[in-house]
């Protein structure tokens, strides 16, 4: 068979039907769209069972926490009477040490049950620990694939201990040079080995995380008696955002608003072999968080099932030095050592709460396991090697690859908006020159979460 | 010479710079793309031969031999100096001054 990058990428479609277990073209409409709720429900699970099957695999009914003395410290710089109360659920007690447990349980369920041998995920992070440990669980085969190292040979510390931590679990992990064909080496061993594709953006990935939305709708209300004002969610594939909204809306809290959070690594190019190294953060930034939302199926299956602009209601960044700062803060003042990127949405509450009326609830709906590798110490001194220099002064001024800047002090840790538009206009680019049917603007009022007058306007 | 069995860690290239996407940076287009894994020898070699391993999925792979009882070297980094200075702001700010 030729195996060429480009005879591969031919055979893209017939390798995904086989590896997945969901014929997509069903769901497809005449024109532009599909009809996304038929395909989220119509893989044969309900909430209860996805509750049942991640009980029975130690994942989910994690604690949720509230942060007295990061909230009192936030309430330092906020207006008499504002500084809303910080509530953070604790993913790190999941079976991986993620909340990515939610969403590979589900998809191991599902290789299980379809009769796979094994297992495949791409990614560099938690997921490939998450979807390892549940593939040993299941006696499941696991391959992991996992962008690591650049020209150099030089790999992030902390994809370095994700490997381990896959390797741990009896997982095979393939480590390779930046790149997209990253998906090439992806496709070719999903054909060699006839495995399941356990995607991050298929049904099963978002469903899993529906559990997440609804626990903290439920906790919070028992707690407090009503729904959060707002939960902000960690955005990089745009996953973890749609599953925890969609949960929130179907325990009821429609009024919850949902905020996504990155770092902020402008600048920085995510295939760039000199910039690879450059970044403190291998997830939750901007280099994942802007492309995904505003063009979900360029994932690794037909139809991705991650599409947050349907849910996100604001967007906001935060640099790489708050990240750190809210780290030690969590440590030092709350008793949690937990890994930095899973603090993105955290750094950002600190800030965002400032602007909420005291009374007010804001849920950070994730932490992540710290270890060697995966932890500020090794994150920051491997920045220094890399030419980074580090900083004390306005956070706002920090130029990702060149610097990390750390708040100095805490008035100064504010988060920035991305704003909701400017991300839309780049969703419709691509729609800019067709003739779009009433049908076409259904979906993307759907996609948008905008009416259609106001996508006209977009389109300009 | 390493014997038969023993766990050791391979390099391949993959893609030579030719044979890459199109849609890259120049950085990243003009070097190789390349694999590492891991696996069981499958024959008799010196270092930095070519081999044949079997993967933990009993996949059969060829390439370079890079590392004989590939260790983790991963830690938890170097002394930061600037985050002790990171815990004094916290503390200085949440708990007042107390390094009078």
């Amino acid at each position: 068979m030729n195996n060429s990058f480009q005879a591969l990428m031919n055979r893209k479609n017939e390798i995904m039907k086989k590896s997945v277990g969901i014929d997509y073209d069903k769901y497809e409409y005449d024109g532009i769209g599909f009809d996304y709720e038929y395909m989220m429900n119509d893989q044969g699970y309900d909430l209860e069972t996805v509750k049942q099957i991640q009980l029975e695999n130690m994942v989910g009914n994690t604690p949720l926490v509230e942060l007295k003395n990061i909230t009192k410290y936030a309430r330092k710089y906020a207006k008499k009477g504002y500084g809303a109360r910080i509530f953070l659920k604790d993913e790190a007690a999941n079976i991986s040490g993620s909340f990515k447990a939610r969403r590979a349980a589900l998809a191991v369920n599902k290789a299980k049950a379809l009769g796979y041998k094994g297992v495949i995920a791409a990614t560099s992070g938690n997921y490939g620990a998450a979807v390892a440990a549940l593939a040993a669980k299941a006696g499941l085969k696991c391959i992991i694939v996992q962008e690591t190292f650049d020209s150099r040979n030089v790999s992030q510390p902390e994809i370095a201990e994700k490997a381990r931590k896959c390797e741990a679990f009896g997982a095979e992990v393939i480590q390779l040079s930046v790149g997209p064909e990253l998906f090439y080496t992806f496709l070719r061993l999903l054909e060699d080995t006839g495995y399941f594709n356990a995607s991050l953006y298929s049904p099963y990935g978002i469903m899993g995380i529906e559990t997440l939305g609804h626990e903290i709708a439920h906790e919070v209300k028992q707690l407090t008696g009503k729904y959060p004002e707002a939960v902000i969610v960690t955005n990089a594939g745009g996953g973890n955002l749609t599953g925890t909204a969609r949960g929130l809306k179907s325990a009821g809290a429609l009024n919850t608003k949902i905020i996504a959070a990155s770092v902020n690594l402008y600048g920085l190019h995510m295939a760039s072999d000199v910039d690879f190294n450059k970044k403190s953060f291998t997830t939750g930034h901007t280099g994942f968080g802007i492309p995904f939302a505003t063009l979900p199926d360029r994932s690794d299956v037909p139809r991705s099932a991650a599409r947050p602009l349907r849910y996100m209601d604001q967007y906001v960044m935060v640099n790489q030095g708050s990240v750190f700062f809210m780290t030690q803060a969590l440590a030092l003042l709350e008793g949690m050592e937990r890994g930095p990127a899973g603090n993105t949405s955290l750094a950002a509450a600190f800030s965002l709460a400032q602007e909420m009326k005291e009374d007010e609830i804001i849920v950070v709906q994730e932490t992540e396991y710290t270890g060697a590798g995966k932890h500020l110490l090794p994150q920051i001194s491997f920045a220094k090697k890399n030419g980074i220099k580090i900083l004390f002064g306005n956070p706002l001024d920090e130029v990702p690859g060149k610097n990390i800047i750390f708040p100095k002090d805490g008035s100064y840790l504010k988060h920035s908006e991305i704003h909701m538009d400017d991300l839309r206009k780049t969703y419709l680019k691509k729609f800019k020159n067709i003739n779009l049917t009433q049908k076409d603007f259904d979906f993307l009022s759907e996609e948008l979460n905008i009416t259609k007058e106001k996508i006209i306007n977009l389109l300009g | 010479m390493n014997e038969i069995g023993t766990y050791v860690r391979i390099r391949r290239t993959l893609l030579n710079p030719e044979e890459r996407s199109d849609n890259l940076p120049e950085d990243t287009k003009k070097v190789p793309f390349k694999m590492w894994v891991k696996g069981y020898l499958q024959e008799e070699v010196e270092l930095f031969d070519i081999v044949t391993i079997k993967t933990l999925t009993g996949r059969i792979e060829t390439g370079r031999l890079k590392e004989v009882n590939p260790p983790y070297k991963h830690s938890y980094g170097d002394f930061v100096p600037e985050v002790m200075v990171l815990s004094d702001v916290i503390r200085n700010d949440f708990f007042g001054d107390h390094n009078e």
